[in-house]
């Protein structure tokens, strides 16, 4: 159990593991994630799972603090100390019509489970992928198969149009009549296409990524504020109304631990 | 007869404040002799207690220097005697029986119990007490003390059991709620041994209700389930500014402390954990008491106790107030807070409180407090934890609707501990609500004979 039997950095510092896994495949159901402890004394962090098969699960996850650069600098053959999950409330999947699907960054590989489900269930995709950088877009060619267009973004102008992920999106809110929108990656993007999709009165769904401890409703870490109330995302969602998150709370608190974190790196 | 306790050494306020070691250091042979000695062994004391320890005799054995005999007479019916001898309120359960307390002080029975478990820790002994093994699947959902007692009563009597646990180490609120300095881990982890001797197997890392269904379970051949998932959702204030940066449920306090153990950030774990003085602490409960005490341990110059009643209604063990006033944590009573204020960056900076008064008594007997009239105030408060209590994790009712719950959110029990739902056993917090270890333990005694009583019955 828990063994890696696959590892590859798809981009830098962005790696695809495969892991063996006995229970978490049975009920998983897409958008549903799970909370890593990379080694003994670990931290408790959560990560989407990408693709659940019988015996195994694939993470994708991006070096963004201590734990991740741990869990990255596993090979092989190395058992991860526990992994629990699926957790949180499966994502809404049925047919909507017509649904962009808005990943950023590393968020491309939470987007991706539902892009295929969603395919499943007939909706005609758009997906805008956004990256800072050409070698920071992944799976194009896995999305290519579930969208009917494909756009892709980098800040620098490296690949696809250069620009942020809003600029294609308010190009198709303009011209097509848009059922639905699901966006994931950094909040400051939620936010962004949040704002922009209210106008046009498109519903947006948003993955939230706040600081988690044991990531089953045990001790509200994870608070976010919906529609000015009080949820838990790791049993609440982690997905929600994108017009109604306080996104800017969201950034606040997922800085609480930043200058302890600077002491591990 | 001496009419009081034998005294029992402990670390000193100043010392233990800066440790996170046990607190009490428990008698040693003879003071434990010269304690059981004051016991006129006439067993009022069993009716006190909510496992049935046959208490006369493990006391007269240790008067007999038989401290093996003793342990043994308790794990007959406790299979976790070194933590209830450190965590039960014994005060209001067996030597609130004990006659000798009429006079003077009742004898000291939680620590007799915790000097046996710990003679028989130190000496390395080993044995175990069951039945043959019987070919029947138990399971039991949660590690906590409801939990591990029914899997041990089970397990004594030859059933298979399977525990599931999950966090990624056992224990439940033993383990990630009670501090070390109250309940050592090398404590919990021998005990938890103990029942993995009597053959219960403990899968962490499984969430049931996610990772696997209560219908899984039965599809896996489990002929009975107990349901023992705690009380582990936090209670918030629902007032304004609840969410600012450095307030947190006492859950996640306590969870980041003792279960990550962040006190050993950054050497010894990755968990952070932030206390900024001053500290406030909502609530004055078992739970409060634990996490200004925490917070005074990592380095809170002032920590301050909030609390809307007067220490005649605070919920917490005496013993555990007491330990707190001498670890220099405040008590601000008859305060309750109604707004966190913060900073530009999202902190915590002040808590408006309101002044109380006691009015009329409430449904559990205790004198309700009612706000004072515009007698609003502003404390410093850098760090807030709420310890306003738990309610039922929703979890598993939440995925197995077939289950009854009460008003309350609690799991709907028979008087034999059974469900709505035939086969499927629930005790401890889940059912009781938010109480003792002791009590989640008496249920899940009961639901162990429930559980036989129904496979009998059912025909295995």
């Amino acid at each position: 159990m828990n063994t890696i039997i696959e590892k590859k950095e798809i981009a830098p510092k962005i790696f695809r593991y495969k892991i063996e896994s006995n229970y978490i495949c049975r009920n998983y159901k897409p958008g549903e994630f799970v909370i890593v402890v990379p080694k003994e004394n670990g931290e408790r962090i959560p990560l989407t799972i990408f693709n659940c098969e019988d015996g195994f699960i694939e993470i994708i996850f991006q070096v963004v603090g201590y734990s991740t650069k741990v869990l990255s600098e596993m090979g092989v053959g190395d058992k991860i100390e526990a992994i629990l999950g699926p957790l949180g409330l499966p994502a809404e999947i049925e047919y909507f019509g017509k649904v962009v699907c808005v990943g950023g960054g590393v968020g491309t590989a939470v987007i991706y489970p539902e892009i295929k489900s969603l395919k499943e269930k007939k909706n005609e995709i758009y997906t805008i992928i956004g990256a800072r950088t050409k070698e920071l877009v992944i799976l194009e060619e896995e999305i290519k198969k579930f969208s009917d267009k494909l756009f892709i973004t980098t800040d620098d102008g490296s690949y696809g149009e250069k620009g942020v992920v809003t600029e294609p999106l308010k190009r198709i809110l303009e011209n097509e009549k848009v059922d639905r929108v699901i966006a994931i990656g950094p909040i400051i993007m939620m936010k962004k296409v949040s704002e922009l999709t209210k106008k046009y009165n498109v519903k947006t769904i948003v993955s939230l990524n706040p600081i988690m401890v044991d990531g089953t409703g045990m001790c509200g870490a994870c608070r976010v504020e919906v529609d000015n109330k009080t949820y838990f995302a790791c049993v609440n969602g982690p997905e929600f109304d994108g017009h109604k998150v306080n996104f800017d709370l969201l950034m606040k608190r997922n800085l609480q631990f930043q200058d302890l974190e600077k002491l591990k790196i | 007869m001496n009419l009081k306790k034998v005294k029992i050494s402990e670390q000193s306020p100043n010392e233990r404040v800066k440790n996170f070691s046990e607190v009490c250091l428990g008698y040693n042979e003879d003071e434990a002799i010269l304690e059981a000695n004051r016991c006129l062994e006439c067993g009022k004391c069993i009716a006190g207690c909510p496992v049935e320890i046959n208490i006369p005799k493990f006391i007269h054995l240790i008067k007999e220097k038989k401290f093996l005999e003793s342990v043994n007479v308790i794990k007959e019916t406790n299979s976790l005697p070194g933590i209830c001898g450190r965590v039960c309120p014994q005060e209001v359960q067996c030597e609130a029986k004990c006659p000798l307390g009429i006079r003077g002080e009742s004898v000291a029975i939680g620590k007799l119990e915790r000097f046996v478990s710990d003679y028989e820790r130190k000496i390395g002994v080993k044995n175990i007490v069951k039945e043959k093994d019987k070919d029947i699947k138990i399971a039991v959902i949660g590690s906590g003390p409801a939990g591990l007692t029914c899997a041990s009563e089970l397990a004594k009597k030859g059933f298979k059991v399977t525990i599931f646990e999950s966090l990624h180490k056992p224990g439940g609120v033993l383990m990630y709620g009670i501090p070390e300095f109250r309940l050592p881990r090398d404590i919990l982890e021998y005990e938890i041994d103990y029942i993995k001797r009597l053959g219960v197997e403990i899968k962490t890392n499984i969430l049931i209700g996610k990772t696997l269904t209560l219908k899984d379970l039965k599809d896996e051949g489990f002929r009975a389930i107990f349901i023992a998932s705690g009380a582990g959702l936090p209670s918030f204030m629902n007032i304004k500014g609840e969410n600012l940066n450095g307030i947190f449920s006492a859950n996640e306090f306590l969870t980041r402390n003792n279960l990550m153990q962040a006190y050993k950030f950054p050497e010894g774990a990755d968990t952070p954990i932030k206390v900024k003085s001053p500290v406030i602490v909502v609530g004055a409960g078992n739970v409060a008491m634990d996490s200004a005490r925490v917070a005074r341990r990592l380095k809170a110059e002032k920590v301050t106790i909030v609390y809307r009643r007067t220490e005649n209604e605070m919920p917490a063990r005496k013993e555990e107030i007491e330990h707190a006033k001498e670890e220099g944590i405040e008590f601000m009573l008859l305060t309750l807070p109604v707004e966190f204020i913060g900073n530009s960056e999202g902190w915590v900076e002040k808590t408006k409180c309101i002044k109380m008064e006691l009015g009329e008594p409430d449904a559990s007997g205790r004198r309700s407090p009612v706000p004072i009239k515009d007698s609003e105030f502003l404390i410093d408060s850098k760090t807030v934890i709420i310890a306003i209590g738990q309610k039922p994790n929703p979890l598993i009712p939440l995925s197995f609707p077939e289950l009854k719950l009460t008003k309350k959110g609690t799991i709907w029990v028979d008087e034999n501990m059974m469900t709505s739902v035939e086969g499927v056993f629930a005790g401890g917090d889940i059912v009781s609500g938010a109480a003792t270890v002791i009590l989640a333990m008496g249920m899940a005694r009961k639901a162990a004979k429930g559980i036989i009583e129904y496979l009998e019955k059912s025909g295995k």
